[in-house]
């Protein structure tokens, strides 16, 4: 039984907290919440310099061709801070959109420009308020030409490559289809969201040139499979957000005083505290699972990731709410950070899809494993 | 990463499996015995062959094996129909052997060790009191020095196998007039001893594993004492430290996959109640607790296999497992509507009848072995650092404590 991370990728992990730590203090995700920027662009840049962008790409298409288990510690690091750059957009779903599915051409054109950071890329498949399904899509293509709307698309104004779920005739209802943002026929509606450190905008085609990724109508199964792959490296991120708040809730109740003593010693806040812990340790625990079956292309993969997936939402939900409760009446001013984190726990479980989305992928994919 | 023994380990779990198949006891070898004879049956055959407490050093009756050694053979055992073990050795083995290790004299270690192994004596715990559960340390048990022996006077609870035990381990008040954690001393004393008197309890589910002990003017000679007059408290948080080496078994009951398949039968708006989108929810909550549990326990496994110590997340078994089990049996009888109340206890065997039967006994479990709200204590304090809750009763003599009676 080796159910652990090496030391290479501790490593690894160790490396990258401490340089999140000297360059992603709350300071650069206020900066971002509370400006104009889409993104800290500067600590994007030096992201993409420590080559983590490249983690996971084989070195043939110009990445590192290290293993998933290095990039899934990656992430939790990147939570850990609610780094506000376009990582999850462009390193869990769109290259690993086209790792899944791209033709050769595509991979040797696309990948090294993922890897080096020269292109951002992103995906998009819901077009209403509500569950998107391959039977509700209207975006569609015709002759090559893209037209609908997208909405909500994370990171859309920062990406200039996207991977989209369009309508088929054929197979599962479904096509991807890469469209490049750099061109007419793209518009972009801007919208407020809860977590203005991150970037969100509806997408509008209407003309703009699409590639097929992958074959026609095979679109919607492909899109499951590169969510099954994205939520097992998102549930990495929630965990690393997950974490921080319960260590800045236990922080805040060792220090803080009322009725003579700590509030962390009266039984009403160590509970709390102590049930946040459970819920990581879960989360951890199927993550650790996830990042297996990941790394491994498992069969079991689609149930382990959606059982990362709804662990690691719920544990940052209760984390993040319970650490503005613990906080107290600052934990809810715009003074103090408890608030990047609850707006990031809610934007990440929403991303690919909910809870309640992925509550029901799990039980269909129990049905798989027995 | 990966889930495969190492070549020792996988050395080790082909000849446990060899020697498993080879003396897993035949129904016709126990023709006649009741549950505790077949679990002292299978116990001796265990120790005979060398595979009975596999940690301990072979002149106690054990194998010297390591703790993952120990989990493999768990995990081989429960792959066959062995005889139901309970509790009968658990308390004995699993908290007398190790505090004697630690405390008692060499003529006790060979007297007693052996024959706990063998599964010979079957041991109880005399801990729990009417006034002090929870708070241990707030037991009144007294224990007065007549010559060279001890007179005991007081009562203890929640004994488990205490009907079925030669000897308990037993911490009582030998000083009143000192603060509580400084006046207690420890002792094993011979369950056969004139003056102790077994009561089952009968519990709200109808059965009745636990008992009440009274003890009467039971008099114990002073070699029986383990640690020094005043140190009982000490001792016993040696035997409530030595976690029992439960890891490797599997978890019956109302569990996912019970849920689930009674969901797959059971209809709801005349649909597959499994397709139901709430059903569907909550059972995926469940799972991600039942699967994280076990993804933990692999965690700890790994670090027993490095020889490392486990990390602090193997405490959280016992509070998730409780009310996940709890509340999945109360679901499964909603699922099973107006019917689901059904329970014959004398048919516990029926299809169905485990939700009603969990759903009764595992209240117990939440507070057996350290309630969830002691539970959550342990986490916060020892796991996460919080600072302990004030205390009106630690610097006070015992005798001034404040009590409801």
């Amino acid at each position: 039984m080796n159910f652990e991370f090496n030391d290479e990728q501790i490593f690894v992990r160790d490396v990258a907290r401490s340089f999140l730590a000297a360059n992603c203090p709350p300071e650069v995700v206020r900066r971002v919440l509370e400006g104009n920027e889409h993104y800290a662009a500067d600590l994007w840049q030096q992201i993409v310099a420590q080559g983590w962008a490249a983690t996971a790409i084989p070195e043939k298409y110009g990445g590192l061709g290290m293993s998933y288990l290095e990039l899934v510690l990656v992430a939790e690091e990147l939570g850990r801070v609610c780094a506000p750059v376009p990582f999850a957009s462009s390193v869990y779903l769109a290259t690993e959109a086209i790792l899944l599915a791209g033709s050769e051409a595509q991979k040797e054109h696309w990948l090294p420009k993922f890897a080096e950071g020269e292109v951002i890329g992103t995906l998009a498949y819901a077009e209403k308020a509500g569950r998107t399904t391959a039977a509700s899509l209207e975006t569609k293509v015709e002759n090559g030409k893209i037209t609908g709307r997208k909405t909500t698309v994370v990171d859309a104004e920062i990406a200039q490559l996207i991977v989209v779920a369009a309508k088929s005739d054929k197979g599962d209802g479904a096509s991807l289809y890469l469209v490049s943002l750099d061109q007419d026929g793209v518009s972009y509606e801007s919208v407020k969201t809860i977590d203005p450190s991150m970037n969100h905008a509806n997408i509008i085609f209407n003309g703009a040139s699409a590639e097929l990724l992958g074959a026609d109508g095979e679109g919607w199964g492909l899109l499951e499979k590169i969510l099954d792959r994205a939520a097992v490296l998102y549930a990495w991120e929630q965990l690393g957000g997950s974490e921080t708040c319960l260590a800045m809730a236990k922080d805040h109740a060792m220090e803080r005083y009322a009725f003579g003593r700590p509030i962390g010693s009266f039984q009403a806040i160590k509970h709390k505290l102590a049930r946040m812990y459970v819920k990581n340790t879960l989360a951890r625990s199927n993550a650790y699972y996830g990042a297996w079956a990941l790394n491994t292309n498992a069969p079991e993969l689609p149930l382990a990731a959606a059982t990362a997936r709804v662990g690691s939402s719920q544990a940052y939900y209760y984390s993040s709410k319970e650490s503005i409760q613990t906080h107290g009446g600052m934990g809810f001013t715009w003074e103090v950070d408890c608030q990047f984190y609850y707006r990031r726990a809610k934007v990440l479980a929403v991303t690919i899809g909910s809870e309640r989305v992925w509550s029901d992928k799990l039980i269909t994919a129990s049905d798989l494993v027995g | 990463m990966n889930f495969e023994d190492t070549q020792k380990e996988a050395a080790f779990r082909a000849e446990a499996r060899a020697w498993l198949e080879a003396n897993v006891p035949k129904e016709s070898e126990m023709a006649g015995l009741d549950e505790v004879g077949r679990a002292k049956f299978w116990q001796k055959r265990k120790s005979d062959g060398g595979w009975a407490c596999l940690t301990w050093p072979k002149q106690f009756g054990g194998r010297g094996a390591s703790t993952i050694e120990q989990v493999i053979f768990n995990q081989e055992e429960a792959k066959f129909e062995t005889p139901y073990m309970g509790s009968y050795f658990s308390i004995g083995q699993g908290m007398a052997a190790p505090t004697i290790m630690t405390y008692g004299s060499a003529e006790m270690q060979a007297k007693y060790l052996p024959k706990l192994a063998s599964g010979e004596e079957i041991w109880c715990q005399l801990f729990s009191e009417p006034s002090a559960g929870s708070d241990l340390a707030a037991l009144r048990t007294r224990a007065e020095k007549d010559g060279d022996d001890w007179i005991i006077n007081g009562q203890k609870v929640w004994t488990t196998v205490a009907q079925y035990a030669s000897y308990a381990i037993l911490v009582t008040r030998t000083d009143p007039n000192v603060p509580k954690h400084k006046g207690m001393t420890y002792f094993c004393v011979d369950m056969k001893s004139p003056g102790i008197e077994v009561r089952p309890i009968k519990q709200m589910s109808g059965g009745s594993s636990f008992n009440e002990v009274y003890l009467t003017d039971v008099r114990i000679p002073d070699n029986m004492r383990l640690g020094d007059v005043g140190q009982g408290w000490r001792v016993a948080l040696t035997t409530l430290m030595n976690e029992r080496a439960s890891i490797g078994g599997g978890s019956a009951g109302a569990n996912f996959k019970s849920v689930k398949e009674l969901a797959e039968r059971l209809t709801i708006d005349d649909k597959p109640a499994i397709e139901d989108s709430t059903v569907r929810a909550k059972l995926a909550s469940w799972y991600v607790e039942e699967a994280g549990l076990k993804y933990t326990e692999m965690r700890t496994l790994t670090a027993l296999s490095r020889g490392d110590e486990p990390g602090p997340e193997s405490s959280i078994g016992k509070l998730v497992a409780g009310v996940k089990g709890q509340d999945m049996a109360s679901f499964a009888i909603d699922l099973l509507e107006q019917q689901g109340i059904q329970w014959d206890p004398e048919q516990d065997e029926l299809e169905d009848a485990v939700f009603v039967s969990n759903f009764m006994s595992l209240p117990g479990l939440r507070i057996a072995g350290g309630t969830d709200e002691i539970m959550l204590n342990i986490i916060a304090e020892r796991v996460l650092g919080l600072p302990p809750e004030p205390r009106v009763d630690k610097t006070i003599p015992f005798s001034d404590v404040p009590t409801g009676v």
